[in-house]
């Protein structure tokens, strides 16, 4: 790749070179389809639109570079009635200290930092006008005052937008410091707003406002509206009515208060409903990462009844290799790991191959010293990644679709990374319950699992199915590898971390039951997380354990033990 | 035919239902082994038991009894029940429905797996289970009857009267100049030898001998079936066997299961007669 | 065969009991001779850092002792010994910490420093009584014989066996490990105990009561190793073999398995005690480390290396691997990993009867 590292451009335009790069396929399916075909729309909408008002717009503009701060003011009203698309990029460009003037000719662009050097664009047409150093440049500077008039004037422009999902955030964001002119431009907006959810996103703003009216039936009717909003402002807005500690600033009026009380009440009543979904999603998210960690070891030691210390480096060898990866193709972050998840199940699949032949076959029936063994590998594989690689833990890069959140509404809101990883898991899931029940590889390996000899004899080449169910079960392990990747540091410690609690999920579950390692992974998750609130994180964690040794003690063959003849007989 | 026989009395257990009757016997069990009563000439009821796996019935109502001193041979065709039969008598299976009692007093289902033991109910298992890493010597006095206690068994010396008792019971399975053998070097048919020797230390009321020739040369076989004949008399026994020629050549009353439940119980001849057997199992 | 007294079969029945006891005992002659009798200045000196390392040795010989008497004799593989041998050892540091008394850096004549940093007031209830070391004693027998008894009590009954017992275990001092990590705990959180000053009366950090420790270290482990001698040639050894070979025959027999393991397990866990005990104020410092899951396993590699199923094996087991794993650490860090995970390796596939096993084959084919 030409560029450097450092200049590593902003998410646009790295789509933008990215789609023009050979990998274009595979980076429409990671997500850079929507961004850029926003982008593309929008470009060409501004330009058939810009023409007759350039006249008005650029003499603004050219106003911009000598005014004062008071000035700028009115420049910036003036700018808000143009009813130009062009108005708020410039706006939002002064807002943000990008807007800049040309020393040599006193041309007002939008400028980007590039590294050492500012990427222009051209106001007035939107489109690049090439590169310049930052020295040649002057930066249009604005005051807090300032501030506040733009953010008024973007948001009345937004507030005409034609998308309502824009009007939306308009509101919200003009909710945030209600004074006199935005009430007035909201109230404009209210009467002429066609769109019902807008409407009544302004309703709730004039609400807030209307709080701190005089008039007590104004007050009413504000408290009235607002009862049944979940969100945060409406919540902030409304708690000091009741007065803090001190008892100032209470509502008076004793129906007001009331009302203000059932309001207040409902919210409560919502946020605790959203606290419980929150904390059921944590603990899916959680058992997620404890069902791929586990559900390796479901095949290896569930099925073959293998006991594979080393399991948790196979996972490690898995994020080892989705660091790898990424560091082959730094400027690819999506695309490193579509071909990480493939790689590292190669990767580890054939180390478990290699480890079924060479230790793990010449212990069958030995079930301990399996597991000494094994455990013995687990430390080798440990320092060799450590003389590898270094003893430091490396971080692999998060793509950015992964990361951020999903604001579902004011109160709930969902992480991607988690969100992502509970859909990864029941994708790999699925994927091994289709190999295990459909395809013929699946029906030898259980043949051999229930009654090997008989499987020998119908032609079945059990050694082969040995190293191939092993090799899965290791694969799914790197798999998994590539999950935790994204999730914590990849370090030599990453396996043996989870290997206790891998064990206690596939034992909880039941041995040799897939469907009772998913179950048993999402709920030992759950129970984890409803516990950390009470407990704390490793006071929960203690606890799950003590129970899952009782409860082993209860019932030794799991959640969902197998029954019948095959599994009484040894 | 026993079909008649009565029912012992069960105290308490119908009056606590079963687990307070299994409470009172937890609590009694490790002080000293229970009393076995066969004043009605009957050593073992089996009534009514049903045995489910997963929906399918391994016993269906079955019911059996066996007479003190008898031989009796228990036969069928694969999955008809026997094995799952044994594992109830000697408590590794318990019944989802039925009754079991050890003479008049002692009820099966409510003793654990080393009081039925303890009571006098030997098995010998399909595969010669015998301790490998022990002498032939050692087997027996392991499994010599006795206080098994741990604090007992930790100081427990060998007195004459016990070598007494192992030397006969050497002498009986013939097994007398392989005493300081390990286990693990016997052959299949003096493994086999060595566990029955294993339960006569127990000193049985009871046993339970599954598949005993099978795997076994002919003279092993023969061996087998006078040792056999020898036991009974002194205390039942009840053996699982498939080889039709041994059954004949030991039996004198054969039952014959299937499908969890007794097809035809009587005389080998009368039996082998049964148009029924005939079809489920000699007609195979 | 049975001419001798029992006693005298017990104790030198086998070969390998013969030597371990004379090593033992030349050890304990030699050893306190070369250190306090021969001038520093001496070549033949044994520098107190030997001594207190030959003294950790010995209590790691012990606790591999215990864990023979349940793997090697009773086919129980616990990967959770540890926890043990770190609860004796606390029991032990409470006393030492006790001892310090207003000699700690914030000089609280009750409270341990840690206490004082992390402003208690008073003294949790289940520090009392370790002023007195007869009651930390006790406590050194109880704790892990205790946890130990009621683990086996529940994992026994229900019959939990084999690797599930192994994977409990583990899970068993895993949990304690991150228990004891808590602060709030009252066990000094991540730091553990440590700046023991006096012992009985004694400096810690005097070589003639190094001396005396590294004596302790050398009779316990006697005593421990006769112990389970006696146990293993007792009938109820034979009994708990029997248990090894065929757990459900012996059940058939008559035999109360789970009594028989639980009683084994419990003895083997307050050995394992005694040996943390022993191990603390040689080291002077127990941290929640010790309980480490690895740590456990460890323990199973040393008797695994000697010989399972002999009771002098696993003595030299623990013996060979902590010299190479003293030297290695020191000389070759790197290696070290390897070299313990290669043994782990190595011994299950080629030498399933451990170095005994090795020597014993030899010896035969010599003959």
């Amino acid at each position: 790749m030409s560029k450097p590292l450092t200049s590593q451009p902003r998410r646009t335009r790295g789509w933008t070179v990215l789609f023009a790069g050979a990998a274009a396929a595979l980076a429409l399916l990671l997500g850079g389809l929507p961004a850029h075909a926003d982008d593309a729309a929008s470009a060409t909408e501004t330009e058939a639109v810009s023409a007759p008002a350039a006249a008005d717009l650029a003499g603004i503009l050219a106003a911009f570079a000598a005014a004062d701060f008071s000035t700028k003011d009115q420049l910036i009203s003036q700018l808000a009635t143009l009813h130009d698309p062009r108005a708020r990029p410039i706006l939002q460009a002064l807002l943000d200290g990008h807007l800049e003037t040309r020393s040599s000719d006193g041309k007002v662009f939008i400028v980007e930092e590039y590294g050492d050097a500012l990427k222009l664009t051209d106001p007035l047409t939107s489109t690049a006008a090439g590169d310049g150093k930052p020295d040649d440049f002057e930066r249009i500077r604005s005051n807090n005052a300032l501030r506040k008039t733009l953010k008024v004037a973007i948001a009345q422009l937004e507030l005409a937008d034609t998308d309502p999902a824009v009007r939306i955030a308009a509101v919200k964001q003009m909710r945030r410091d209600i004074d006199d002119s935005t009430v007035a431009s909201l109230r404009a907006a209210f009467g002429s707003e066609q769109n019902p959810k807008v409407k009544h996103e302004i309703a709730v703003a004039l609400a807030l406002a209307d709080l701190a009216a005089t008039d007590v039936d104004a007050r009413l009717a504000a408290v009235n509206a607002l009862d049944g909003e979940a969100a945060t402002d409406v919540y902030n807005a409304l708690m000091p009515l009741l007065g803090d500690a001190d008892g100032k600033g209470i509502e008076t009026d004793p129906k007001v208060r009331a009302a203000v009380i059932a309001a207040v009440h409902h919210i409560n009543l919502w946020r605790g409903f959203y606290q419980v979904l929150d904390t059921l999603f944590f603990g899916l998210s959680l058992g997620s990462v404890l069902v791929l960690s586990s559900i390796g070891l479901a095949i290896t030691f569930g099925v073959m009844g293998v006991i594979n210390m080393a399991h948790g480096e196979l996972m490690m060898l898995g994020a080892y290799t989705a660091y790898v990866v990424q560091q082959l193709m730094p400027n690819h972050i999506g695309l490193s790991i579509a071909v990480a998840i493939p790689a590292a199940f190669l990767v580890s699949g054939l180390a478990g191959v290699a480890i079924e032949r060479s230790i793990v076959r010449f212990l069958y029936g030995r079930p301990l010293e399996t597991l000494l063994a094994t455990f013995g590998l687990s430390l080798i594989l440990q320092q060799l990644v450590r003389s590898i690689f270094s003893p430091l833990n490396r971080s692999v890069t998060t793509p950015e679709w992964m990361s951020g959140l999903w604001q579902i509404n004011d109160l709930f809101s969902l992480t991607y990374n988690r969100l992502y990883i509970v859909i990864f898991t029941l994708l790999v899931f699925g994927a091994l319950l289709l190999v295990m029940n459909r395809t013929s590889l699946g029906l030898k390996v259980r043949a051999v699992a229930q009654n090997r000899s008989m499987a020998k004899a119908m032609g079945v080449r059990t050694e082969r199915i040995d190293a191939l169910t092993f090799g899965l079960g290791s694969g799914i392990a790197g798999i998994a590898g590539v999950a935790l990747s994204q999730l914590t540091n990849v370090g030599p410690n990453l396996g043996q971390s989870y290997i206790i609690d891998s064990f206690m999920v596939v034992v909880f579950g039941g041995v040799g039951n897939l469907w009772g390692t998913l179950i048993s992974g999402m709920s030992l998750g759950i129970i984890n997380k409803l516990l950390e609130p009470y407990a704390g994180a490793v006071f929960a964690k203690i606890l799950v354990l003590v129970f899952l040794i009782l409860f082993i003690q209860r019932r030794p063959k799991g959640l969902f033990p197998q029954k019948g003849r095959a599994a009484e007989g040894h | 035919m026993n079909t008649t026989a009565p029912t012992p009395a069960k105290r308490g257990a119908d009056y606590f239902g079963m687990p307070y009757a299994r409470l009172l016997k937890r609590r009694g069990s490790d002080a000293q082994p229970p009393e076995l009563d066969t004043s009605h000439r009957t050593v073992l009821y089996l009534e009514d038991i049903t045995v489910s796996f997963d929906g399918f019935k391994a016993l269906n109502a079955l019911t059996l009894y066996i007479d003190v001193g008898e031989l009796r041979c228990i036969i069928g065709p694969n999955g008809a029940g026997k094995t799952t039969m044994m594992d109830v008598i000697t408590g590794k299976t318990r019944p989802d429905h039925g009754s079991a009692w050890f003479g008049q007093t002692l009820d099966l289902l409510a003793m654990s797996e080393p009081e039925i033991v303890q009571a006098g109910i030997g098995r010998k298992f399909q595969r010669p289970t015998v301790f490998q890493n022990h002498t032939v010597f050692q087997n027996l006095e392991l499994a010599m009857a006795g206080d098994k206690r741990v604090w007992t068994i930790l100081f427990a010396k060998l007195g004459a009267l016990q070598r007494e008792r192992i030397e006969k019971v050497l002498e009986t399975v013939g097994l007398k100049d392989q005493t300081s053998l390990l286990a693990g070097s016997l052959s299949h048919g003096q493994k086999q030898w060595l566990e029955i020797g294993m339960l006569l230390m127990q000193e049985p009321k009871l046993l339970l001998v599954d598949e005993p020739v099978a795997g076994m040369t002919p003279q092993e076989t023969e061996r087998t079936a006078e040792l056999l004949l020898s036991l009974a008399g002194e205390r039942s026994v009840v053996v699982v066997e498939h080889d039709m020629d041994f059954v004949r050549s030991i039996a004198k009353k054969v039952t014959v299961l299937h499908q969890g439940s007794v097809l035809a119980e009587g005389p080998i001849d009368e039996v082998q007669r049964n148009p029924q057997v005939v079809e489920v199992y000699l007609g195979e | 065969m049975r001419t001798s007294s029992p006693l005298m079969t017990l104790l030198f029945g086998d070969f390998g009991s013969r030597v371990f006891y004379a090593l033992l005992l030349a050890m304990l002659i030699v050893v306190p001779l070369l250190n306090l009798g021969v001038t520093e200045t001496s070549a033949l000196h044994l520098s107190t850092y030997t001594v207190t390392l030959l003294g950790k040795y010995l209590t790691y010989a012990l606790m591999a002792v215990a864990v023979d008497l349940i793997w090697g004799y009773c086919g129980i593989l616990s990967l959770g010994h540890t926890a043990f041998f770190a609860l004796g050892g606390y029991a032990m540091g409470m006393y030492l910490m006790r001892q310090i008394g207003t000699r700690g850096v914030y000089g609280d004549p009750l409270l341990p420093d840690f206490m004082v940093f992390l402003n208690w007031k008073e003294l949790p209830w289940y520090w009392l009584g370790f002023n007195h070391a007869a009651f930390a004693l006790l406590m050194v027998l109880l704790a892990p014989g205790a946890l130990a008894f009621c683990f086996g009590w529940l994992a026994f009954r229900s019959r939990v066996t084999g690797v599930y017992l192994s994977i409990i275990t583990q899970a068993l001092t895993y949990a304690l490990m991150l228990a004891f990590f808590r602060n709030e705990m009252g066990f000094g959180g991540n730091n553990g105990l440590t700046d023991f000053k006096e012992i009985l009366g004694f400096d810690i950090h005097l070589a003639s009561t190094r001396i005396g420790l590294f004596v302790a270290s050398g009779i316990a482990l006697g005593l421990g190793y006769t112990a389970c001698r006696a146990i293993a040639v007792s009938r109820a050894g034979r009994v708990v073999q029997a248990i090894r070979d065929a757990e459900s025959r012996t059940r058939f027999i008559g035999y109360r398995v789970e009594n028989y393991k639980m009683w084994l397990f419990t003895f083997s866990a307050v050995l394992s005690g005694i040996a943390g005990a022993l191990y603390v104020p040689q080291v002077g410092i127990i941290n929640p480390g010790e309980f480490g899951p690895i740590n456990s396993i460890e323990v199973v590699i040393w008797v695994a290396v000697g010989g399972r199923n002999t009771l002098y094996g696993p003595v030299l087991g623990a013996f060979v691997v902590n010299f190479a794993k003293t030297y290695l650490t020191a000389a070759l860090p790197e290696v070290w990993l390897y070299a313990l995970g290669a043994l782990f390796v190595v011994v299950t596939l080629f030498l399933p009867q451990g170095i005994v096993g090795l020597v014993k084959q030899l010896l035969e084919k010599r003959r």
